[in-house]
C-alpha cells in the first residue's frame, strides 16, 4: 500500500509543486494521475523512489516512511519500484540486452540467471528479436518498450511511469497502455502520470482503473 | 559465488575493459605516473648501489699504528702483546721499518729519493684489523692505542666510511622528499583522471543510482581503476629504472675497468620492487577514493 499524507513539496526558490496532497493507493491498483504539465504529477511520482523528498507530510510505501529514509537504504527501496522515466534514460553505449541487464548487474544477480530474466522481460515487451541492437536504432515506441522491460526485470510490486505515451503515435501508445493493463492483471500496483486522455480511456475500457487529477499541486478529484 | 564477490569481479572486468577501450589515454596516464615514480625509484636504486659499494670497500676495517723511531725491540714485543690483549682484534701484522724501506726502494720513482737519505726515516708499524666491521668500534680501538707509550701516530680509515654513510643519509632524505612531492603529483593525476572517468560515465552513474545501485557498487569500479592505474604506473617506473640502469651500466663497466674492478649497478632488490608496486597501487587507490568521495554527490539523479 502507498499512502501520501498531507504531502507538500517546495523546491528551492519557493515554488510549491505539491500542496498538502493526501492519497492512498491500494495494492494492485491501476492509478492514472492526470493534469496539465507543471501540475505536480512528476514530483508526486519522484517521491516514491526518493528522487525527491517531501518538504512536509509523509509518504508511506509498504509501511515505511520513505520521505525520512536514510540514504543508505534508498537503493534497496528503488529495486522494488519499477521506474519508467519521462526521458527514458536509456544508455546508448550498450545493446538493448545490456540495458535490461543493468538493474540486475547492479544488484549482483548471477549473469546466467540475469540473462534469462533479461530475455524474459524483453520477450514480454516484444523486443527479444532486437536484443543485440543499440537503443538508438529503435523506434520511439520500441525505446519506450525497452524502458518498460528494464523497469520490470526486477519483478517489482510497484511500477511508476511518467508520461509513458508522450511523443508516441497512437498505435505505439496503445501498445504501451496494453502492457500496463497486462501488468495490472497480474497484480502489480501501477501509478501512471499522463496528460494523454486517450491512454486513460483505453485502459478504462479494458479494466478497472482509478483516475486522480492534480491542478497546480492540489488534488482536485 | 556470493553476490558480493560477483559484484567485485564484475567491477574489475568493467575496469579492465574501460582501460582497454581508451588505450592511448590509458598509456599516457600510465607513463605520467611511471615517470613521476621512476625519479625517486631510480635515485633509490643508485643509493642502494652506493651503499653496497661502500660496504664492500670498508669490508677490511683496519688501522695502522706507527711507532716512534726511538723504539726498542723489547718495546715492540711488549706493544704486540698488548695489542693482542685487546678485545675485538682480528689480525695484527708487524711491518718493520727496514721492510718498509725495502718496499719503497722497489718503487721506480722513489728509489733515488730513498738513496739520497742518510738514515731510514720510516717508522716501525703495526697494521691492526678489527673483527667488527663498524666505524665506531674501529674508532674506539684506535683511540685506546693512540694513548699508549711509544705510539707516534694512529691512522684510521674510518673517516671516509663515515663520510659515505653521511652522504648516503643525505641522499636517503632527498629521495624521501622527492618521493613525497611526486606522490602528491600522482595523487593529483589519479584524482583528475577519475573525475574525468566519472564525467564520461555520468549517464551510467545516474541511471544505476535510479535502478538501485548502492554507492559502494558505483564507487567500486573507480577504486579498481585507480589502483590498477597506480599499479601499471609502478610497473612502468620499474621498467624505466631497469632500462636506465642497463644504459648506465655500459658506462659504469668502462669506468670500473679503469680501476680493475668488475663493479656493476645492481637492479633493485625484489622486495623493494614489490614495495614500489604496492605503494603505487595504494596511491592510485587513495586518489580514486578522494576523487569519488568528493565528486559522487554531484551525480544525484534529478
Amino acid at each position: 500500500m502507498i499512502e501520501f499524507s498531507a504531502v507538500t513539496k517546495r523546491y528551492p526558490g519557493g515554488h510549491e509543486a505539491l500542496k498538502a496532497v493526501s492519497l492512498t493507493v491500494a495494492d494492485g491498483e491501476l492509478l492514472f494521475i492526470t493534469g496539465h504539465s507543471g501540475a505536480g504529477k512528476s514530483t508526486l511520482l519522484k517521491l516514491l523512489p526518493v528522487i525527491e523528498r517531501a518538504t512536509s507530510g509523509s509518504v508511506i510505501v509498504n509501511g515505511q516512511n520513505v520521505s525520512s529514509m536514510r540514504p543508505a537504504a534508498i537503493p534497496y527501496l528503488r529495486r522494488n519500484i519499477g521506474q519508467i522515466f519521462q526521458d527514458q534514460k536509456l544508455l546508448y553505449d550498450r545493446s538493448v540486452f545490456h540495458n535490461v541487464m543493468l538493474p540486475l548487474a547492479v544488484t549482483g544477480v548471477h549473469p546466467r540467471d540475469a540473462g534469462k530474466r533479461a530475455r524474459a522481460a524483453l520477450d514480454k515487451v516484444g523486443l527479444l528479436p532486437r536484443e543485440k541492437a543499440n537503443p538508438i536504432a529503435l523506434s520511439g515506441g520500441e525505446q519506450q518498450r525497452l524502458a518498460i522491460a528494464r523497469a520490470i526485470v526486477n519483478r517489482p510490486a510497484i511500477i511508476i511511469a511518467d508520461e509513458p505515451t508522450s511523443n508516441l503515435d497512437i498505435e505505439y501508445a496503445n501498445e504501451i497502455i496494453d502492457l500496463f493493463v497486462a501488468f495490472h492483471q497480474v497484480g502489480v500496483t501501477l501509478l501512471i502520470a499522463t496528460h494523454d486522455e486517450n491512454a486513460v480511456n483505453r485502459a478504462a475500457a479494458k479494466t478497472a482503473i482509478r483516475n486522480v487529477q492534480l491542478k497546480a499541486g492540489e488534488l482536485v478529484s | 559465488m556470493s553476490a558480493w564477490l560477483r559484484l567485485h569481479s564484475m567491477a574489475f572486468g568493467a575496469t579492465l575493459s574501460k582501460l582497454a577501450s581508451t588505450p592511448f589515454s590509458t598509456l599516457l596516464n600510465i607513463l605520467v605516473i611511471g615517470v613521476a615514480l621512476a625519479l625517486p625509484a631510480g635515485a633509490y636504486a643508485l643509493l642502494v648501489n652506493l651503499q653496497a659499494a661502500a660496504r664492500n670497500v670498508s669490508s677490511d676495517p683496519e688501522f695502522s699504528v706507527f711507532l716512534s723511531t726511538e723504539v726498542q725491540k723489547a718495546d715492540i714485543a711488549d706493544l704486540e702483546r698488548r695489542l693482542k690483549g685487546l678485545t675485538g682484534i682480528a689480525q695484527i701484522e708487524f711491518r718493520s721499518r727496514e721492510a718498509a724501506l725495502a718496499e719503497f726502494r722497489k718503487h721506480p720513482s722513489m728509489g733515488d729519493v730513498i738513496a739520497a737519505l742518510d738514515k731510514n726515516p720510516l717508522p716501525d708499524a703495526f697494521v691492526v684489523r678489527v673483527a667488527d666491521n663498524n666505524a665506531d668500534s674501529l674508532d674506539r680501538l684506535a683511540g685506546t692505542v693512540r694513548g699508549w707509550a711509544n705510539v707516534e701516530h694512529v691512522q684510521v680509515d674510518s673517516a671516509w666510511v663515515r663520510r659515505v654513510a653521511a652522504a648516503v643519509g643525505v641522499g636517503r632524505v632527498s629521495v624521501l622528499l622527492l618521493a613525497g612531492l611526486l606522490s602528491f603529483a600522482l595523487l593529483a593525476v589519479t584524482f583528475n583522471t577519475i573525475r574525468l572517468q566519472m564525467l564520461t560515465q555520468r549517464d551510467e552513474i545516474e541511471v544505476s543510482k535510479l535502478l538501485g545501485a548502492t554507492n559502494g557498487t558505483i564507487k567500486r569500479p573507480f577504486y579498481y581503476y585507480g589502483a590498477l592505474l597506480g599499479l601499471l604506473g609502478g610497473g612502468a617506473a620499474l621498467a624505466i629504472v631497469f632500462g636506465a640502469l642497463l644504459v648506465l651500466n655500459r658506462s659504469v663497466a668502462e669506468f670500473a675497468r679503469l680501476y680493475a674492478s668488475d663493479f656493476r649497478l645492481a637492479p633493485l632488490p625484489p622486495a623493494d620492487q614489490a614495495s614500489i608496486l604496492a605503494f603505487a597501487a595504494a596511491l592510485g587507490l587513495a586518489g580514486a577514493w578522494l576523487s569519488v568521495s568528493r565528486h559522487l554527490r554531484e551525480f544525484e539523479p534529478r
